[in-house]
């Protein structure tokens, strides 16, 4: 038997066989090309959102109000900058190199995920994105840890261990916030009404409007729905704002008895498509930001290029 | 230009004395001593660690998971198996 001479459709059936025994693809398997293009769009674009979104929080690093909560964030921003560099060496399995995929990023022609082109005018939205956005990312990321690629269902075990603690220290934040002053408290319920519809867009457009959904879910690219994220996002984080007299902007959230989730307000999936395009409130201010860092960085990469010493490293 | 795709390498990790080093995933740099130091960034942030290796990407040699041959077993080995022989006696030998 020679692997060779299977037909496509044969290779094809095996492959399927295989993410329906629950078995993982490994990199150096076959699979069809568009199984390995889709993974690797999503997964370089999860690098991005990781990289971009270390902007949006990390500019509240020199004004944090304390340097417990200072030494926290920078922890949180640093964790960013794992996922991210865990997440393109997971592409490049693929085929797709960190470099050709940085070089996209910093071209504009990337895409990254819509919520981190969302302004950050308060501290309390530091708290808001750990709880919120953090909260969105763990509910995404639990499913991929179960999704048929092996490299990315690892790299994302190992984030949602950190990510448990960026939720945390969101929630603390913004739990003192909410127990603090009038204003303090005002300031917490106005990031919240920011940020609680730019979250549930996060997830993804409406299953109605995802047209490959059979054959992602086939093919275990997807195991979860973007609107079963969605509601599983709500179900979790309604009732916890609402233990802590935090309310999302949404009139019609309530919970349902008869089906046992919450009920919310979809949000404007136009908006959604527009930010992703490159449309949103600080698109721009994002990506001249990350290509300012790209440059200053410049004479760091050139210097370790040069340093290519031979150290002796003890063997085992 | 493109000055970021620097040699990857390929990290173990060791959680404690008498540990299996474990692969947990990869790094990107440019000599060994930046390896060592991305790998204890990247991956001894939080976890327990005692100790790290790096190896370049390409000096790890791989079996094909497409060979149907290498890991058959088609024979009948149960000669190497402790459940090849009758039934043991009572007592056990310690491990
Ligand atoms: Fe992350
Ligand atoms: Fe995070």
């Amino acid at each position: 038997m020679d692997v060779q001479e299977k037909t496509y459709e044969e290779k094809l059936a095996e492959f399927e066989a295989r993410i329906a025994r629950g078995e993982k693809i490994e990199p150096g398997d076959w699979m069809p090309d568009e199984y390995r293009k889709q993974l690797i769009r999503m997964i370089g674009q999860h690098a991005h959102s990781e990289i971009v979104g270390m902007l949006p929080e990390g500019k509240w690093i020199p004004h944090a109000p304390g340097f417990r909560r200072k030494l926290t964030l920078i922890a949180k921003v640093q964790d960013e900058a794992g996922h991210g560099q865990l997440l393109y060496r997971a592409a490049e399995t693929l085929g797709k190199s960190r470099g050709e995929m940085l070089e996209e990023l910093l071209d504009g022609k990337a895409k990254y995920s819509n919520v981190f082109n969302y302004p950050t005018p308060t501290w309390a939205d530091v708290g808001m994105i750990g709880w919120l956005v953090d909260g969105a990312a763990v509910v995404n990321q639990r499913m991929i840890a179960k999704c048929s690629y092996g490299p990315y269902a690892r790299a994302m075990k190992r984030i949602c261990f950190e990510e448990s603690f960026h939720i945390k220290q969101g929630q603390d934040l913004l739990i003192k916030m909410v127990n603090g002053t009038e204003e303090q408290k005002q300031m917490a319920q106005e990031s919240l009404n920011r940020w609680w519809y730019p979250t549930l867009m996060m997830l993804g457009m409406p299953d109605s409007d995802s047209p490959h959904l059979g054959k992602l879910k086939r093919w275990g690219v997807k195991v979860k729905t973007n609107d079963e994220l969605r509601q599983e996002f709500v179900d979790l984080v309604a009732p916890q704002l609402k233990s802590v007299d935090l309310h999302p902007p949404d009139d019609d959230l309530h919970y349902d008895e008869e089906t046992g989730h919450w009920k919310f307000t979809e949000p404007d999936y136009d908006e959604l498509k527009r930010v992703i395009k490159g449309d949103g409130p600080c698109n721009k201010e994002r990506m001249e930001a990350r290509r300012k860092a790209h440059e200053e960085g410049r004479w760091v990469r050139e210097a370790l290029a040069v340093s290519k010493r031979k150290k002796e490293v003890p063997a085992a | 230009m493109n000055d970021t795709q620097l040699p990857i390498w390929e990290v173990f990790h060791q959680e404690k004395r008498g540990a299996p080093h474990v692969h947990v995933g990869a790094v990107h740099a440019s000599d060994e001593e930046m390896a060592l130091r991305m790998a204890k960034e990247q991956f001894a942030r939080r976890l327990e660690c005692v100790s790290l290796w790096v190896v370049r990407e390409e000096h790890v040699v791989r079996t094909n998971y497409d060979d149907p041959f290498f890991f058959a077993r088609n024979t009948d080995k149960r000669y190497r198996e402790v459940h090849g022989f009758p039934a043991p006696l009572k007592g056990k030998h310690s491990e």
